[in-house]
């Protein structure tokens, strides 16, 4: 069986290289589309600016975007160098959609974003920006493929177990793609994308107009993030992920640890806004709450419960002792009886197989699990509590702050007051970073909270890890934190040395801090 | 679902189908990490090198897709091989992700900077990025013909028991010299086509030495693979049609086994045959005026090459040498029917649309890449 430092090494490598990795993609999902609506505007009104806006934002894309390739292949091969056993139980499913993300989308995106830089001089407008229509649309797509292969593991449907090949199998594909999960989860992650695009071009427009460097050029770039922006906030919260926690077991479970929900509540239940989870005592301390609040965005209902922690706990001991059943109906096939009685058998136990296999951290042996185990088990299916609790509030907090800020920004610059509301430019600036603390925030509330299972009632996670050592592990994840701590590095410094060039960096000599650009002072009065 | 074919042609579809990918891939990326490797040599000056930057720059991430593709079929059609192959070969795998990392921050980044020594420390990045994983995958390849010590227990759990240094036994590093060889080969009859002048004249230099070292390197391990190296062959399994697990059959050893389907099948000779005869036409027409058909030639001895051997291990993928009924073939280490036939599908649709669009964006930015082209670029240019 895999030792303990096995699996804490491998989980830490997998949430080290995933969470690198989703510092770039976001930003790739929304600059995609906002080089598309700059694109646009060009092609429609011919204005040269739209076109520098294109490539200027475009090239800051780019820098982003080596990064986002980058740690991106590791992504791919992850799975079977540190998850063989994963890979081998659930691959016959788990492999499809990321074979299909490479076909679909991954190809159309990497294929023309070299068109996009280099195409400039060679193709027509209308050519181009279908190009640049294209690379969105392909990373886009490629986001689509890559959370039906998670959202499978949170409520894995359309799958079961085959005693012949000891392992998951497809039943359907069709259920596959339409997992209740997996729409709210794209929704919901490509928002959040958008909305870190958004901030990041407000922002460093923002910083442009404060100095007043190329004010018509920022003001325009400030005015699409601002528009953009309102309207991925407004996704990002409304069609937030909620409406996939009353699918699938561990969707319930990880919205109960979110919400401290010990006890199951009289409907509607309540929302814990502040408070201290103990989970020892089972209990939150000086916890603050609002009544009706969570039974209405968590089941959309006033009647349907939502299920507290010691209920769930007591379902799953049912489920443990049923697993362990399955495993002894399991063990009499593989001895070869395959009478249709054994299959029966089999059939009506083997929901439960995986949560059989969470004793296999306390036993080698499931069917004979001591109480004290089972207990042990039982206890390992809630996942910690105060670490999602408190990921989940900031998390939404920074949406709201969000929201604020691009409705304050659309309303400023619609009002054309731009230039007497500084403090929008300053605010603007210093968000930059938070929607990335926000989307890190997400995955840890999603991952995390998937635990203890890699595949949601079917595989835990210690199991699925590869038969690898720990010193393997310490030179892989030692490599992976020292590469891409220095090559975000060399990002950082390239994007801040870029963004502050702003439009000069693309030499046509019409810009600020260029010979032919414009000289004297400036002011924003009458740019908005 | 509605199945257009048995389990069993499915099997053999999806060998085909990761063997299209690696040959795609080859073909494609790998003039692009011979480009690579060619980087600091044929290139003397940073205008040279910018111009061999520019040659692949606008293409080589789409091509890039047809590797990490490959890696996600292989994890799809060949779950058991995605398990057994990435975690056994870990460190070397890692390294090569390792190297793989210079690439698209190397193109992208380098010449945004002036400074001399940034861009020498990325040229030499993009070097790094281009050789190892062309030694890897020969040195990968090579080992699974010599056999990989691995076994399955009960659970389906892989267990690799060999070590990192084990992978470097001769054989194995004499295909990776097969295979670096020829993939500098190739980026040297890319770069013929691509380039002018004193750039083109190393390239040509470059693809000769290159190229004869591929020739007497593939015809050493192919000597190698008739006199001393053994095979391996089912001796009994359940129906092809039929799921099973890799320890339901019989496998044994014998000597030259590889050699059994050249025997049995003579067109599959076809593959080394075109590996060395493709090679040797392209070598012919070298520096002269017919680039193009010296790249077209050296695509076809890398397509030969991934296939001989492909058609040399078949039905096998990944024998096991401590563990003989372990060894995983394409009637064992596959995915059930049903996600087959979706992939059967998906590629089906999608891989003709790819090569479509590919060649699209090929031919918007065909021509010569000159000293003088990239020094008007400036900006617009890697």
């Amino acid at each position: 069986m895999p030792t303990a430092d096995i699996v804490d090494l491998s989980r830490l490598q997998f949430a080290v290289t995933a969470l690198y990795h989703f510092l770039f993609v976001p930003l790739t999902l929304g600059l995609a589309w906002i080089l598309v609506i700059m694109e646009s505007v060009y092609v429609m009104t011919g204005k040269e600016i739209y076109r520098d806006m294109t490539k200027f934002w475009g090239k800051l894309f780019g820098i982003n975007f080596a990064m986002g390739i980058t740690t991106g292949i590791t992504m791919e091969f992850q799975f079977g160098t540190n998850w063989a056993y994963y890979s081998h139980y659930v691959g016959d499913i788990f492999g499809a959609p990321l074979a299909l993300e490479g076909l679909m989308a991954f190809f159309m995106e990497s294929t023309f974003v070299g068109l996009f830089f280099f195409g400039w001089d060679r193709l027509s407008k209308v050519q181009h920006l279908m190009v640049t229509f294209l690379v969105a649309l392909g990373s886009n797509l490629s986001a689509l493929w890559i959370l039906i292969a998670n959202a499978w593991m949170q409520n894995p449907v359309g799958a079961q177990f085959n005693v012949d090949t000891m392992r998951m199998e497809l039943t359907s594909f069709f259920e596959l793609l339409f997992n209740p999960v997996a729409g709210p989860k794209f929704v919901h992650t490509v928002a959040a994308g958008y909305v870190a695009a958004s901030m990041f071009v407000l922002g460093i427009s923002s910083f442009h107009l404060l100095r007043l460097r190329d004010p018509s050029f920022a003001v325009r770039s400030f005015a699409v993030a601002a528009g953009f922006g309102l309207a991925s906030a407004i996704s990002v919260i409304v069609l937030g992920d909620e409406s996939g926690y009353t699918s699938g077991e561990v969707q319930k479970v990880k919205l109960a640890a979110i919400e401290a929900e010990w006890e199951t509540e009289t409907p509607p239940a309540s929302f814990t806004a502040f408070g201290f989870p103990d989970q020892a005592a089972e209990k939150t301390h000086f916890a603050v709450r609002i009544p009706w609040l969570m039974g209405l965005i968590a089941t959309r209902s006033v009647d349907t419960p939502v299920t507290g922690i010691k209920d769930l706990k007591r379902e799953h001991q049912a489920r443990i002792e049923n697993g362990m059943r399955a495993h002894a109906a399991l063990q009499r096939l593989k001895s070869g009886d395959r009478s249709a009685e054994a299959m029966a058998e089999f059939d009506r136990l083997k929901a439960d197989l995986g949560y059989g296999l969470l004793l296999r951290k306390y036993t080698a042996r499931v069917v004979d699990a001591t109480p004290e185990q089972i207990r042990a088990a039982v206890d390992d299916t809630i996942p910690k509590v105060a670490p999602l609790f408190w990921s989940f509030r900031i998390m939404v907090g920074l949406g709201v702050w969000f929201l604020f800020v691009f409705s304050a920004a659309f309303l400023v610059l619609a009002r054309r007051r731009l230039a007497r509301n500084r403090w929008i430019m300053k605010v603007a600036l210093w968000s930059i970073p938070l929607p990335w603390i926000a989307i890190e925030l997400g995955w840890i509330v999603a991952e995390y909270g998937r635990q203890p299972w890699a595949i949601s009632e079917v595989l835990p996670t210690h199991l699925s890890v590869s038969s690898v050592s720990a010193g393997q592990l310490w030179f892989s994840l030692g490599g992976f934190i020292a590469f891409y701590t220095a090559l975000l590095a060399v990002e950082l410094y390239l994007m801040f040395k870029y963004a502050r060039l702003g439009p000069s960096c693309l030499g046509t000599g019409r810009y600020h801090f260029e010979s032919g650009g414009r000289a004297g002072p400036v002011t924003l009065q009458g740019t908005a | 679902m509605i199945y257009v074919f048995d389990y069993a042609t499915l099997k053999l579809i999806s060998w085909a189908i990761v063997g299209l990918l690696l040959v795609g891939f080859a073909i494609l990326d790998g003039f692009d990490l011979g480009v690579g490797v060619l980087l600091p040599f044929v290139g003397r000056s940073d205008d040279e090198r910018r111009v061999l930057l520019n040659s692949v720059g606008p293409t080589w991430e789409g091509n890039q897709v047809w590797f990490i593709t490959a890696g996600g079929a292989v994890f799809a059609a060949w779950p058991l091989v995605y398990a057994a192959a990435f975690s056994g070969f870990y460190v070397a795998l890692i390294l090569m992700l390792f190297a793989l990392f210079f690439r698209p921050v190397g193109f992208d980044y380098r010449s945004k900077v002036e400074d001399p020594r940034w861009r020498s420390a990325w040229d030499w990045g993009l070097f790094v990025g281009g050789a190892v994983p062309a030694l890897v995958f020969g040195v990968a390849f090579g080992n699974l013909l010599v056999g990989v010590p691995f076994h399955f227990d009960g659970d389906q759990r892989v267990f690799y028991t060999g070590s990192f240094a084990g992978l470097l036994n001769p054989f194995g590093l004499l295909a990776g010299l097969v295979s670096l060889a020829l993939l500098t080969m190739h980026g040297g009859f890319y770069l013929q086509l691509r380039t002018e002048g004193a750039v083109r004249q190393r390239a040509v230099l470059a693809s000769r030495i290159a190229g004869a070292i591929f020739v007497a390197a593939f015809a050493a391990a192919g000597y190698w693979v008739a006199t001393g190296l053994d095979g391996f062959q089912i001796v009994a399994m359940p129906p092809p049609d039929s799921a099973f697990v890799p320890a339901a059959k019989t496998v044994e050893r014998l000597p030259a086994g590889w050699l059994h389907n050249y025997a049995k099948h003579p067109w599959t000779v076809a593959a080394p045959l075109a590996a060395f005869g493709a090679t040797l036409l392209a070598l012919a027409v070298s520096g002269g005026r017919r680039a193009g058909f010296a790249f077209a030639m050296s695509s076809v001895a890398v397509a030969g090459a991934v296939l001989t051997g492909g058609f040399a291990l078949f039905p096998f993928i990944m024998p096991s040498s401590s563990d003989l009924a372990s060894s995983l073939t394409v009637w064992d280490a596959v995915s059930s029917r049903r996600t087959l036939q979706v992939m059967f599908w998906a590629v089906v649709i999608f891989l003709p649309l790819i090569v479509l669009y590919t060649g699209w964006v090929y031919r918007v930015m065909r021509g010569k890449i000159t000293v003088q082209r990239v020094r008007d670029g400036g900006h617009g240019l890697y």
